[in-house]
């Protein structure tokens, strides 16, 4: 028995954190060509490779997926699907797509498309980093392995239908086929492009690649057969690559510029919110970002919780956020407060250095010790890594900083005994999808503590991970609020332990033109960044 | 002449070859992975693997070379780790941009630096002299990053008389080449000073004067020819003194040349791009002191004759 369902599987929750505040003098008009600036040229817009946050927005437009996210949501719904069903096992989901719907190319989107578009992501071959998220899909070990070339979990009965047959229940399993791995693509465009598909895309999103000039420009047109009708907004718009920041704002003030992608650089960001248009231009959004100080806890004295809890009183976060002109909270937990499961009530350690100096005295270091703290070498982060830095030494410890290009962090990071503590500034945490399980296992959880991964406290708590397996296997949506619920405890209990000190939570900032009209959270939006389906043009 | 020619030409070969390995081997030798920056974070240990094994970076560096070289003389410079794309492709297409703003820059700075570098020769010791020398002072000081503000700041922001940024046009040009021709033209009004100084204390400049010619004509036709002869190997040595400036040029004016492409390739340790631009740039070095070496024999007939 197949049980129908159309919504979310974990996230109805988030609809009464984040309302989508559309007003009625704020209704999206037709029409308009707009200008978006960016410093770094576009990588790629392949949809198995493409995984920065520059391309992603517009990977998320040129493309469509078999379900995806409400604008400026996190809940899910059906899109290049016409429905879906789930049995109540949760290990076999099975979509219906919509008729009718065309690649750029002409040609329709076929059930054998999507197995394609998948098979692609998984392939070794492809050399794309997403294809984990896809590990729940029978078959993946064999096509990761090298053994088979296809996913023997994808049946397509016919031209309409496409089942997944999963090896274990995933409730994050929405998630994956809304992440842009997961996008269709035809296979003959990709034959075609000889290996250079990311820079000659063909999709069925809202809009398709008319023009792209490397190291000037792409313009994007909206796609007049999409799907949804009066989607999108915006008839066109142009990204113009290699724009230094502060250069783009003076555009943007002058009217060249409809969007400055990069944001308002630290020095520039006070001048522009004082501005007679400041309040309309800068568009400030939560994220679900943690920045955090990662505790080794394989490294002396790190190896003792009293330690890395003394450490976590000492950090003045507060201060922190002043670095950043106020554009983040102090943070009490791993997850971030838009992240569903979420604690609210949860005050983790407060701020105190008496309690911290006693703590460490406890631990049998009343003088403190010296150690290396580990940053990346771009502003702001050195800069805060100085304010850790000396709110460390405010308990006696010394500690070198290290400040270095992102590359050579992450690497020190993923080699074990190497780097005591890394503030993560620069490289941190920003959820793939909006699910508290995101953020546990590359970077909390035991599989991420070896070499080369992202844990790097190299914490490993086996009855933790046991709890997380168990939550993962919770895909029945009867029990949404039950899930968010388990993990809401996973990450508080896991600060018991204090691998990590959380910092803050940092807000997204982006500078728009004033005729940009639609609400900030399509300007931010928590799963695609800059939301190009909904923004609009102010008649 | 012809193997004089040859030889330099296997020389430059041979530089070629130290670059291509030295590059190499310190870019393998950085801590930061590749296959990890690409991988990004929620990649499993397997995917990271694959895709190391993919690249060819699980093999032995010295293979790994052998395979770079082998491509490199077929003209192969392999494709991009993060952008999939030929590098010969994105370097082709960001060639033009670059070499473009050197021309104006280097037009710019020897159009400056020898009218100034002459005026302060002829007027050695006078308020005229030490006004250029101590611009040239502060034009060689000033870091490139604060001159292209300034000038966009002022030129475009501010008066409006050129674009903030962008390609295409003439006007597009002007102030990212008035950046490198500026702080350039500041070492070429030093060296032009001296070497007209010398030449005004020769004999020849005496007996022209002594035959009457009008001081014009003697500037240009005894001295400028005479004290030139350095600024022809001076341009030589610019080309890798510019390629250093356009990427801080290019990344102020969004100027589309292979600096911004080096630039981002760093941060992604996109080995084939940075070797590649890194080649380039020699190869760039090596033909522009090829032609330096070779031109000097033909405006200066005293070295033909040694």
């Amino acid at each position: 028995m197949f049980r129908r369902m159309l919504l979310s599987t974990t996230t109805a929750a988030f609809l009464a954190l984040m309302p989508f505040a559309a007003s009625a003098q704020d209704t999206p008009a037709q029409g308009g060509d707009i200008v978006v600036t960016y410093k770094d040229d576009i990588t790629t817009l392949d949809p198995a490779i493409g995984y920065d946050w520059v391309n992603w927005s517009m990977i998320k437009s040129l493309y469509s997926r078999l379900v995806d996210y409400e604008p400026g949501t996190a809940n899910i719904v059906p899109s290049l699907a016409e429905s879906f069903t789930v049995a109540p096992d949760g290990l076999t989901y099975e979509f219906k797509l919509r008729k009718g719907v065309k690649f750029s190319n002409g040609r329709e989107v076929v059930a054998s498309d999507v197995k394609y578009s998948i098979e692609r992501a998984v392939n070794p071959k492809t050399q794309g980093p997403g294809a984990g998220f896809f590990g729940a899909i029978a078959g993946f070990d064999d096509l990761t392995g090298g053994k088979s070339e296809t996913l023997s979990g994808i049946e397509t009965p016919d031209d309409g239908t496409v089942i997944f047959k999963l090896s274990r229940p995933d409730a994050t399993f929405l998630h994956v086929l809304a992440i842009n791995f997961a996008s269709i693509v035809p296979k003959e465009a990709v034959d075609a492009a000889g290996g250079d598909f990311g820079k000659k895309p063909v999709g069925s999103g809202t809009f398709i690649l008319k023009d792209w000039t490397i190291g000037q420009q792409l313009v994007f047109e909206r796609n007049k057969d999409y799907y949804v009708k009066d989607m999108p907004h915006i008839d066109s718009f142009k990204v113009e690559v290699g724009q230094e920041p502060l250069v783009a704002l003076l555009r943007l003030q002058k009217g060249e510029v409809d969007i400055a992608g990069d944001g308002i650089p630290p020095a520039k960001f006070l001048e522009i919110k004082n501005s007679p248009e400041g309040a309309q231009m800068i568009v400030d959004g939560e994220q679900l970002h943690t920045g955090y100080v990662t505790l080794n806890t394989k490294v002396k004295p790190f190896d003792d919780v009293k330690v890395r809890q003394a450490v976590n009183m000492a950090v003045n976060k507060e201060r922190i956020t002043r670095i950043l002109n106020g554009r983040a909270t102090p943070a009490t937990q791993p997850l971030p407060p838009l992240m569903p499961g979420y604690d609210k009530a949860f005050t983790g350690y407060a701020y105190d250095v008496e309690k911290a100096k006693a703590l460490l005295a406890e631990a049998g270091h009343p003088d403190g010790f010296e150690t290396v703290l580990y940053a990346t070498n771009t502003d702001p982060q050195p800069r805060i890594a100085q304010a850790i830095q000396q709110d460390l030494a405010a308990i006696g410890i010394k500690a070198e900083i290290r400040a270095l290009a992102q590359g050579n962090v992450i690497a020190a990071g993923g080699t074990e005994g190497e780097a005591p503590m890394i503030w993560s500034g620069g490289m941190a945490w920003i959820a793939d999808f909006p699910d508290p399980s995101n953020f546990y296992g590359p970077i909390l959880g035991c599989a991420g503590a070896v070499q080369g991964g992202w844990n790097w406290s190299w914490y490993c708590n086996e009855d933790l991970d046991k709890r997380a397996m168990a939550a993962d296997a919770m895909s029945d949506p009867a029990q949404v609020a039950e899930r968010q619920a388990v993990w809401g405890k996973i990450f508080t209990d896991i600060m018991a332990d204090a691998p990590w000190v959380p910092v803050i939570n940092e807000r997204r900032v982006v500078a728009k033109s004033v005729r940009m009209g639609g609400p900030d959270n399509i300007y931010i939006d928590p799963t695609r960044v800059i939301n190009y389906d909904a923004i609009f043009v102010k008649p | 002449m012809l193997s004089v020619f040859l030889k330099r030409l296997i020389q430059s070969a041979l530089i070629l070859f130290g670059v291509a390995a030295i590059t190499f081997v310190l870019l393998y030798a950085l801590p930061a992975d590749p296959a990890r920056m690409l991988a990004g974070r929620s990649a499993t240990a397997q995917t990271v693997a694959n895709i190391r094994h993919e690249l060819g970076l699980d093999q032995p560096l010295l293979v790994q070379f052998m395979h770079y070289i082998g491509g490199l003389v077929q003209g192969d410079l392999g494709r991009s780790y993060a952008q999939k794309t030929e590098v010969i492709t994105l370097i082709a297409a960001r060639l033009p941009a670059t070499l473009t703003l050197m021309a104006a820059g280097i037009l710019i700075e020897v159009v400056i630096g020898v009218t100034l570098g002459t005026l302060a020769a002829l007027n050695r010791g006078k308020f005229i002299d030490r006004a250029v020398m101590t611009t040239a002072f502060v034009g060689v000081s000033a870091p490139q990053f604060v001159v292209a503000l300034l000038l966009l700041y002022v030129f475009a922001a501010t008066l409006g008389w050129f674009p903030m940024s962008g390609y295409g046009t003439l006007s597009h040009v002007v102030l990212p080449a008035a950046t490198l021709g500026i702080l350039g033209a500041g070492w070429y009004a030093r060296m032009v000073r001296s070497a007209v100084v010398d030449v005004l204390n020769q004999d020849y400049v005496r007996t022209a004067r002594a035959k009457g010619l009008s001081q014009r004509r003697i500037i240009l036709r005894h001295v400028l020819p005479n004290a030139v002869l350095p600024i022809i190997a001076m341009i030589g040595i610019d080309i890798g003194q510019f390629m250093g400036g356009v990427v801080v040029v290019e990344a102020v004016y969004g100027w589309p040349g292979i600096g911004q492409l080096a630039w981002q390739a760093i941060q992604q340790v996109d080995i084939p791009i940075i070797m590649g631009v890194t080649l380039t740039s020699a190869l760039a070095i090596i033909i522009g002191n090829l032609v330096a070496d070779f031109l000097a024999p033909v405006i200066d007939p005293r070295i033909r004759s040694n």
